[in-house]
């Protein structure tokens, strides 16, 4: 089974600290690292490469630097990737991403599954894979929790839903966000690493891959941010003195009050 | 092309923005400030600037028709001819943005109980509701509701159109977003029409909830958003009010790909995400015995039980219970922690919580700067301690409300 992979690098966010004073986040760039619930999404990828004698490849739009953690998931697996990297990319929002990846993949050649983490840790807009979908015009199921069965035509996913789960019988190609608990991600191996500095690697910009730039970056973004701030923060914070036992009644008695006000608030 | 434009007149090369950037993009050269290419155009640093002195240029977007579309729209999610709270809550806010734009509000319905429902959307403030009893709308299944949206959208062309934030609200609006090839803003936690322009603002977290941006779509219709369910407040019913019922028939464009086999419902209190009171541990409870303390103390007010994540990468607990950017994001009334640390990740998970009591024996854990009340000691002391009185029976329990009311 051919297997897509999209990956987004986001801030390591092990190194945020909110600046007190300006209380906007401190990060380190250098700090970048692949999309937490993206690795879930190329260890599936790869799960399904080996049952099936198929193929991954691994698809991101970023920056050059994005490079180290394609070549990264290569050693946990995959076979090539491919980056999608143009200042006309820069600026993007969920549409002209899907549209800029789905260039990517069309590229890429046929395929039979692509695989989107959940959600990114920084945007937290879970958007790009049913807007992917929809401009590849392939189906989408979201929230996959396990992949039940793999047939040549069609496969057969459980979905998380608000009430529960649902059993889903999906016919390929399609493309699949699946959620934390779907499997438990490896190391990468020796010989993944040493195939990894040699993998095939082609960065494309909007020139090569014919990219409408009316439809990229933020000239082909329809929203656009206005204004940003940080939330208010709790503001006074009050201590509860005393020794153990002091500290447990005190405790007791403001959540009995706190409580009240739950009831009265429904 | 788009891009970070530095005012070198304005510009002082203070250094305000560098400290704000995420990616590190801005330095300082010659006196103002540069930027590189690694820049996203966040808009950080233009809010930042306190000279005004940083813009980002964007390509007027071509002559839109957007004085075609008219009216708010909300989407009225229902499952088995329940409509769904937030559908409710949208209504309700819907009906505020609807009065200030001064246009209808139509809710779109369908499955099930469909003039019951209609009714009731319409007493929560709905001008006008279009149903459409077609079978194939009964599950809640992306593709029949995509190509149900998108053609109604084309043909009553709507000026803004709300989703719950739902699972099935994040699958959906999306896959609609990109048929109809508009903006969508995903979580939204506050909406408003600005009162100039007449743009839906809409106001969401990001970077997990550390910072909050305002969105506008200028010249794309219609402006979607996903809304945050439990966010606004469903109104009072009223049902003198009148409303007008609309019957659509359901043309399907898209052969299905997708059948459903089956449907396993689980029991609701499986998710944290709504519970009202939440005892969250993290690794300062020291070991596995001491996490039966906070369980006990959690039944005995009538919370959830919440945990770190190295608790469930040790195994001590199930991944359902983990709050934070990987695990669930809470909006309890009242978080109780117990030896939790504070990273930002498990921050992020908590920013919803109206009300934080945070233990631990570290006076500098992070917590603390987030936590309304502080109290530095012992956990495993302290929760002995109140568990011994609650079992007494002491005068806080009769305070308690137990059973602990859950929405």
């Amino acid at each position: 089974m051919r297997c897509v992979v999209c990956i987004k690098q986001v801030p390591s966010t092990t190194k945020v600290k909110l600046d007190p004073v300006t209380k906007t986040i401190i990060r380190d760039a250098r700090q970048s690292v692949v999309n937490p619930f993206d690795a879930y999404a190329i260890e599936e990828a790869v799960r399904v490469k080996e049952k099936t004698n198929g193929s991954v490849s691994v698809l991101s739009m970023g920056i050059p630097a994005t490079e180290r953690l394609l070549r990264d998931a290569v050693a946990r697996g995959a076979d090539r990737a491919l980056l999608l990297s143009d200042r006309a990319f820069a600026g993007a929002d969920t549409l002209a991403t899907s549209y800029t990846l789905s260039l990517g993949i069309r590229r890429l050649g046929a395929f039979d599954l692509i695989f989107c983490g959940k959600m990114a840790v920084d945007g937290d807009t879970a958007q790009i894979g049913p807007e992917l979908a929809e401009t590849l015009g392939i189906p989408h199921v979201t929230d996959v929790t396990e992949i039940l069965e793999l047939g040549e035509k069609e496969i057969k996913v459980r979905r998380a839903t608000d009430e529960g789960y649902e059993i889903l019988k999906v016919t390929l190609p399609a493309l699949l966000c699946v959620v934390k608990d779907i499997n438990m991600p490896r190391m990468p191996s020796i010989a993944g690493i040493r195939y990894s500095q040699a993998a095939p690697f082609e960065v494309l910009g909007a020139e090569a891959l014919s990219a409408d730039i009316a439809r990229t970056g933020l000239d082909g973004s329809p929203t656009q941010v206005v204004h940003t701030f940080t939330p208010e923060r709790a503001g006074e914070c009050v201590q509860i003195d005393g020794d153990c036992k002091t500290q447990a009644v005190k405790m007791l008695g403001l959540i009995a009050a706190e409580t009240k006000t739950a009831e009265g608030g429904n | 092309m788009a891009g970070l434009v530095i005012d070198r007149e304005k510009c002082t090369g203070c250094g305000l923005c560098l400290k704000s950037c995420a990616v590190n993009a801005l330095s300082v050269k010659n006196g103002s400030a540069a930027v590189s290419d690694v820049c996203v155009m966040c808009g950080v640093c233009v809010d930042v600037c306190p000279f005004n002195a940083i813009l980002i240029e964007k390509k007027e977007a071509a002559e839109t028709e957007a004085f075609l579309y008219k009216d708010v729209w909300v989407f009225a999610e229902q499952s088995a001819g329940t409509l769904a709270s937030v559908s409710l809550e949208l209504t309700g806010e819907g009906r505020r943005l609807a009065d200030a734009r001064r246009c209808a509000l139509v809710a779109v319905l369908s499955g099930k109980n469909g003039q019951e429902n209609a009714k009731v959307l319409i007493a929560a403030g709905a001008d006008k509701v279009i149903f459409c009893p077609d079978e194939r709308l009964a599950e809640n299944n992306d593709e029949a509701y995509a190509d149900y949206v998108s053609s109604l959208i084309e043909k009553y062309k709507p000026e803004a159109v709300l989703f719950g934030a739902t699972k099935f609200g994040r699958s959906l609006a999306p896959r609609v977003a990109a048929r109809v090839k508009t903006g969508l803003t995903a979580d939204c936690t506050v909406l408003e029409i600005d009162p100039e322009t007449k743009l839906l603002r809409q106001t969401r977290p990001a970077f997990g909830g550390n910072l909050m941006a305002t969105i506008v779509c200028p010249a794309h219709r219609p402006q979607m958003a996903t809304v945050r369910p439990g966010i606004m407040a469903a109104p009072e019913p009223d049902f003198s009010r009148c409303g007008e019922l609309v019957e659509e028939t359901f043309f399907a464009r898209t052969v299905p790909a997708i059948e459903l086999l089956e449907k396993i419902k689980t029991d609701k209190t499986m998710s944290i995400a709504d519970a009202q009171i939440i005892v969250d541990a993290g690794r300062g409870i020291g070991n596995q015995k001491n996490l039966a303390l906070v369980k006990e103390f959690a039944d005995l007010i009538g919370a959830e039980l919440g945990c770190s994540r190295p608790l469930v990468d040790m195994g001590w607990c199930e991944y359902r219970h983990q709050v934070g950017q990987t695990g669930c994001s809470v909006a309890p009334k009242l978080l109780i922690t117990f030896g939790v640390s504070g990273a930002i990740q498990h921050l992020a998970g908590i920013a919803r919580a109206e009300k934080i009591i945070a233990v631990n024996s570290d006076p500098e854990a992070p917590i603390f700067g987030v936590a309304h009340y502080a109290v530095v000691g012992d956990c495993v002391e302290i929760l002995k301690e109140m568990i011994a009185a609650l079992k007494q029976g002491g005068a806080s329990l009769s305070k308690l409300p137990v059973p602990v009311f859950r929405k």
